[in-house]
């Protein structure tokens, strides 16, 4: 069997732009009475990609599954799935299905039942439907609880009677509103990998929906980073981490420090930035940032090094005094404040047991990076 | 039964407990008393409320009419001594039993009241399911309000409001009156004395009783079910009789019991709507105590009816029960 990662690394078809989207949102504004839930947003998915859909609660995530879904309808814009307009398609006629952040599970029907309800909707014939409840058993690894209802259930073995009965009928789409947001934290990393092994062996495209960035990262192929209705960036998990769009995902998406300051030169891609205080950052490649312009310098903790001496030959350094420090056994954290008063987090993974000068509260230290571990903001 | 071997069981281990600890046994002694008593209330209150009553009309169905006051012999006592109350006792017989079913009054008055209960249960049901179902999905904020609406009838008399009803349904009433100015018939529908009107009268008086239950039971159920169902290619009206109905039988049964077993046994309403030819319980009932003053047929009547009611409860129950037994 093939490794996952093998299959993955050639999957790219949003870098194709001949490739046409399966699912688009076109300028889609979903509004309840006056407050405005989904915000002008338009986003392109393309077939048997592991999407998610990441952001903060309250930010219309869930709303916009249901548009897809049927239950929400946009107030403007329009939602396409391969090529056709969804608008005036109920729910029960659209090749989607959606897993349900509570499970919805039937109560009144036994696991078995439940699985089977969307097939017995299709009119599939019997035999047909046995063989794939039995089929979709399996793949949940649920054999020995056919027979039971949900609330002789776990919480882990409901959820894997919803994914089950979701992903039943070979929609075209799987739709999971938090799927994994009821389950305790070692159920849900080890549910993460068997959903992305069974995207991969039923070939669909899922659309997840998460606020754990962690979740999202481990799983989707690509991430939408969304704010209050809006897309604020749409990228490879690798992307989203190490080349942030704006202050917002930067600081969105795990640790990171982010330094204010002007364009005070610029030859060809590099840059020197210069801090209110006078601190100047050399960085390889400022992007699209004009000489004297506002920009945020972000740079992630794991990026910065930390020492009890001034490191020779480093481009960027700066002095300052270990202001708080936190041990956490396979890396330890840095709080260190610099002369202006700032403060920078920097984390060193403790690879050896000792360490020869260990830097302890109140020590003289000093920061150092390479001019291409932080990233220019202009947002 | 298991229950009785728990608490002695019980008992026992904190018995021993507080000899463990050294406590006196008047302490101990006083608190299983105290225990015993909290329990022992309510099944005073059954005894002194429900079983003595019953158990009077049951001994008054026994007995023989007579001209006297009360009406009927023997009156048990112990005036004569205990050789007095065991002649009373042998006096007594099924007689009025074998009465009632040689009559076939009695049989018709019973079959008809169950039929009339039955088919106003029913009715009872298409209307209050909507309306519950309403209420239930209705905005939270508007929910109390609805349902202070279908309690407010009760804060009038019952019988006042049964009257009304006659000024409603009458031929020259309001109902007819409207019908003829909207110009949808040209003589008076004759409602009144009719089964139509007892039936209008018991699916008015009883809808809040099958309401509030199918409310409970509806407001509880999880929305999302149904989009579920949706979702997974069931269009809403099936979705209702797959989903929705089935989640809320609890809320149906109990509705129905609460409506049927009041309108099996009712008077003023088949009285007051229903005419003279209509044939209820209730009404054969009442003409026996007042009219005939026959105690003893009148008594029978009733435990007769109470077993019609009884028997079918315990059978769905005892069902019930197994159907929950078989789901562990
Ligand atoms: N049916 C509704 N009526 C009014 N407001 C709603 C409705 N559904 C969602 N909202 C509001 O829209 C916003 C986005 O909701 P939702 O999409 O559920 O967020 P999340 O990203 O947490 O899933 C929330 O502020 C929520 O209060
Ligand atoms: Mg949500």
């Amino acid at each position: 069997m093939k490794s996952l990662g093998s299959i993955r690394r050639s999957f790219a078809p949003w870098n194709d732009p001949q490739a046409r989207p399966f699912i688009s949102f076109r300028n889609v504004t979903k509004r309840f009475g006056d407050f405005t839930a989904v915000d002008d947003l338009s986003l392109d998915i393309h077939e048997r990609e592991f999407f998610a859909l990441l952001g903060a609660s309250g930010c219309g995530k869930s709303t916009l599954l249901r548009m897809l879904a049927g239950f929400e309808h946009p107030t403007s814009g329009a939602i396409l799935l391969d090529g056709q307009d969804l608008a005036g398609i109920p729910p029960y006629r659209r090749p989607v299905n959606m897993m349900f952040q509570s499970y919805a599970l039937f109560p009144h029907m036994s696991v078995e039942a439940n699985i089977a309800f969307g097939l017995k909707q299709d009119g599939m014939p019997k035999p047909q439907i046995e063989a794939r409840v039995k089929e979709m058993l399996k793949l949940v690894r649920l054999e020995q609880f056919a027979r039971r209802k949900p609330h002789q259930l776990s919480g882990g073995q409901r959820q894997r009677v919803a994914l089950a009965r979701s992903v039943a009928k070979r929609p075209k789409v799987l739709l999971l509103d938090e799927p994994l947001g009821a389950l305790d934290k070692k159920l849900r990393e080890a549910t993460q990998f068997e959903l992305m092994d069974l995207q991969q062996e039923l070939g669909l495209t899922f659309l997840v929906v998460t606020h754990d960035q962690e979740e999202a990262m481990t799983m989707a192929d690509r991430i939408a980073i969304m704010d209050r209705g809006k897309v604020m960036q749409v990228a490879t998990p690798a992307e989203v981490y190490e080349a942030p769009a704006s202050r917002f995902v930067a600081d969105f998406v795990g640790n990171v420090n982010i330094l204010e300051g002007t364009v005070s030169e610029r030859s060809g891609d590099a840059a020197t930035i210069t801090g209110a205080s006078g601190a100047q950052i050399r960085v390889e490649n400022a992007g699209a940032a004009a000489a004297g312009s506002a920009v945020a310098f972000a740079i992630r903790p794991e990026k910065i090094r930390v020492s009890s001496r001034r490191p020779e030959g480093a481009a960027n350094v700066m002095e300052g005094e270990i202001w708080d420090l936190a041990y956490l056994g396979d890396m330890t954290v840095y709080h260190v404040r610099l002369a202006d008063g700032q403060v920078v987090k920097a984390s060193a993974l403790n690879s050896s047991r000792t360490v020869d000068d260990p830097l302890s509260w109140e020590d003289r230290a000093w920061i150092s990076f390479a001019p291409d571990a932080g990233v220019v903001l202009t947002r | 039964m298991a229950r009785a071997i728990e608490t002695t069981t019980g008992g026992e281990a904190a018995a021993r407990a507080g000899a463990q600890a050294g406590e006196g046994p008047g302490t101990r002694l006083a608190a299983a008393l105290a225990s015993r008593f909290v329990i022992l209330v309510p099944y005073l209150w059954l005894l002194f409320f429900f079983l003595v009553p019953f158990g009077i009309v049951f001994k008054i169905s026994l007995s023989h009419t007579a001209i006297a006051m009360p009406p009927y012999t023997p009156v048990l006592g112990l005036g004569e001594g205990l050789a007095g109350l065991f002649a009373g006792l042998r006096e007594l017989s099924f007689e009025n039993y074998l009465w009632l079913v040689d009559d076939a009054l009695y049989l018709n008055a019973y079959v008809s009241s169950v039929v009339i209960a039955a088919v106003s249960t029913l009715l009872t049901l298409v209307v209050g399911y909507p309306l519950a179902y309403a209420m239930a999905r209705a905005p939270g904020s508007l929910r109390p309000v609805l349902l202070m609406l279908v309690i407010l009838p009760f804060w009038t008399s019952f019988l006042i409001r049964v009257y009304a009803w006659i000024g409603i349904l009458k031929p020259e009433g309001l109902l007819n009156q409207f019908l003829m100015w909207v110009g949808v018939i040209d003589t008076p529908l004759l409602i009144m004395n009719t089964h139509t009107a007892i039936f209008i009268g018991i699916v008015y008086s009883y809808l809040p009783f099958m309401v509030l239950p199918l409310y409970a039971t509806l407001e509880k159920m999880d929305f999302s079910l149904i989009e579920a169902a949706q979702d997974l290619g069931c269009p809403p009206m099936s979705a209702f009789w797959k989903i929705t109905f089935p989640l809320s039988l609890p809320g149906v049964v109990a509705g129905c019991l609460l409506v049927f077993i009041p309108a099996v046994g009712e008077f003023v309403i088949p009285d007051l709507l229903g005419g003279s030819q209509t044939l209820m319980i209730g009404k054969t009932l009442w003409n026996e105590f007042f009219a005939n003053r026959d105690w003893p047929v009148a008594s029978a009547v009733a435990i007769i009816l109470l077993l019609i009611l009884v028997l079918p409860i315990m059978f769905f129950q005892r069902a019930q029960a197994r159907a929950q037994e078989q789901e562990r």
